[in-house]
């Protein structure tokens, strides 16, 4: 597993989840410090295309060797993919957390939501 | 199928066509034709694929991966919430008499008159345990009690025609808690926890209402320390009419001490496995009887064991199984329960006696408190520090975060790297609310030699990591089986061996 990092070019949420923006569209992923803190993620329990998520709000789970825990949406939209590829290899979300490991796509409906969210530096330091 | 290079065969792979055990003896009947005696569509076209082994090979496989487990008989396990305590001898051989072991569940009532007495009179010792007086012992483990508490609590409340949806849980409670009140039909409510460690009030306050049907409570509770508000919790959630349910998980801090009657349960349920020491985890089966209130009594599953007449005069008393029980939830199992439990745990409450009960909780706690304190005496609290630091009851909850910050080694692998000093580790990320949580419950049948011990080991452990992090990380080293891979096993479970 790779040594903590928290790109620049994403945007955080508190809850330890990031979302990178493109347009009116956003992907959506967990931080290296929560699959850190998970452990080791062995199922990854999608949520549907076409499902609305809301900001601050758990839109899906991850199972790890410890426990079952909840992921928060940084943002609100309509999911339009999700990352198939995990359902095969969940542990790319501990590989790679910000790359393969990535969790949905969603349409933003509110794309100024993004204000409200952290940069790296201020979620990194969040974390100390 | 991965294998280490001395590891073991199993049977199967040892079968050898025609290799026998045993030689049966001649007929001693007169032999008849298969097809009079059971019909062709009922018999299998082809004998099942059992191993075929000689009796030395038998003998000779299960004595070594035998050896080869971990269990009490053999070392140190302080595995936190489990209690796993010395199971005495004497009572392998009270429940290995014959008139307990070969015992039928089927026998008439009147032909098991000693059974159903010790039932009884175990029924009577954990009702007064508990502070509450009517007992059964249907249950067979500890989640199997706690959904006997969740359908109690159900046929309480429908019985008077209400209606409620929600269930109380503190965060920091057992698995087995949510899982059962789903399964119950109920949906779970969380309940916080404050910086002491206690259920917090204002949170259960706010949560508590006329929609509210229970709270799951464990006290001591799984972080180990003894709920403070217990009072003002028993006012909130009977001023809402909900019940209050004690997970007896935890029993073994507090017999003959406080009861959790006396504290306002309504429902208990006991771990003969745990504080009762029947042999668990692996060693034999459980069992989860339950003690109720009054207004609880009429629900309880049936039978009951009960005794009728005799008076002041125990000789004349008649024990019978109670099917006349109108409101009650009915079976919860085939029979009455695992006998070989009650017989166990009825040899040591009555070889202990009340004081002795009371003794095995005072040095259950002052146990824990030693070894919290010689940690701290040793410096393994400066890289694991108590999660909250209270005196505690029989277990204490330490946090592995500063040691993986500072040493680069998790919690997982100081569990993994004290196998290779013959400890069981401690339960490991639980509670889930205690970052890289350790949860070490000693028991009081450990010496202090034992203890003191394992407080060097984990500081060594701690030493050794600052110099090379990788020993732990790599660990066990000397295990049959070094580190398994969890996420593996998870995700590609191999469920299914052919031979």
């Amino acid at each position: 597993m790779a040594d903590a990092s928290y790109p620049e070019d994403l945007l955080y949420h508190p809850e330890h989840d990031w979302a990178r923006v493109e347009g009116e569209q956003a992907t959506f992923g967990i931080t290296w410090y929560a699959q850190d803190a998970l452990g080791e993620v062995v199922f990854f329990d999608p949520p549907k295309v076409g499902d609305s998520v809301s900001k601050d709000e758990a839109y899906t789970e991850v199972e790890s060797v410890k426990a079952v825990s909840d992921v928060v949406a940084p943002l609100s939209g309509e999911v339009v993919a999700i990352n198939e590829a995990l359902e095969q290899s969940p542990d790319k979300i501990n590989e790679d957390p910000y790359g393969e490991g990535w969790l949905v796509k969603v349409k933003l409906s509110d794309p100024a939501e993004t204000e409200s969210l952290l940069d790296a530096s201020t979620y990194e330091a969040s974390l100390q | 199928m991965i294998r280490e290079a001395d590891d073991e065969l199993t049977i199967f792979e040892r079968s050898r066509a025609g290799r026998r055990a045993f030689v049966a003896p001649s007929l001693d009947v007169p032999e008849r034709p298969l097809d009079e005696l059971l019909a062709p569509a009922l018999r299998r076209a082809e004998p099942p694929r059992l191993p075929e082994v000689a009796e030395p090979e038998i003998v000779r496989h299960f004595t070594r991966i035998s050896k080869r487990n971990f269990d009490l008989d053999t070392g140190f396990y302080p595995l936190g919430s489990c209690t796993m305590k010395h199971n005495p001898k004497l009572h392998e051989r009270i429940a290995a008499l014959p008139g307990h072991a070969h015992l039928h569940p089927l026998q008439d009532p009147a032909r098991a008159q000693g059974a159903l007495e010790l039932m009884w009179r175990l029924q009577q010792a954990l009702g007064e345990l508990a502070g509450l007086p009517h007992v059964s012992l249907h249950p067979s483990a500890g989640a199997h009690g706690e959904l006997a508490g969740v359908l109690l609590t159900r046929a309480f409340h429908e019985d008077r025609g209400e209606h409620r949806s929600k269930v109380l849980i503190p965060d920091t409670a057992h698995g087995t808690n949510p899982a059962t009140v789903t399964m119950g039909g109920y949906h779970v409510v969380a309940v916080g926890t404050d910086t002491q460690g206690n259920v917090d009030l204002d949170d259960l306050r706010a949560k508590a209402s006329d929609d509210v049907a229970c709270l799951m409570l464990t006290n001591p509770s799984t972080v180990g320390l003894f709920e403070t508000g217990i009072e003002e919790i028993e006012r909130i959630v009977h001023g809402v009419g909900a019940t209050l349910y004690y997970d007896g998980a935890n029993l073994n801090a507090i017999m003959g001490i406080s009861r959790p009657g006396d504290m306002g349960f309504d429902i208990v349920h006991f771990n003969l496995h745990k504080t009762f020491t029947q042999p668990h985890g692996g060693g034999g089966p459980g069992a989860g009887p339950i003690a109720v209130s009054e207004r609880i009594e009429p629900y309880l599953p049936r039978p009951q064991v009960v005794r009728r007449g005799g008076g002041s005069d125990e000789a004349d008393a008649v024990y019978d199984l109670d099917y006349d029980r109108p409101k009650s939830i009915g079976r919860l199992r085939g029979f009455q329960g695992n006998y070989g439990v009650f017989v166990r745990s009825y040899a040591y409450i009555r070889s202990l006696g009340a004081p002795g009960l009371r003794e095995v909780s005072e040095i259950a706690v002052l146990n824990a408190n030693y070894l919290l304190a010689k940690l701290r005496q040793e410096g393994v609290l400066e890289y694991l520090p108590a999660a909250y630091d209270r005196l505690c009851m029989h277990e204490f909850v330490l946090s592995g975060a500063p040691m993986k910050r500072e040493l680069k080694i998790r919690t997982l692998d100081l569990a993994k790297r004290l196998l290779d000093f013959g400890v069981h580790p401690p339960t490991v990320y639980f509670p889930l609310i205690v970052d890289e949580a350790l949860l070490i419950e000693p028991t009081e049948t450990e010496t202090k030699e034992t203890l003191d011990r394992f407080a060097e080991r984990v500081a060594a452990i701690l030493r050794e990591a600052r110099e090379d992090p990788e020993i732990a990380r790599g660990a066990p080293h000397t295990t049959p089986v070094r580190r398994l891979d969890e996420a593996g096993a998870a995700r590609r479970p191999v469920l299914r061996q052919r031979f």
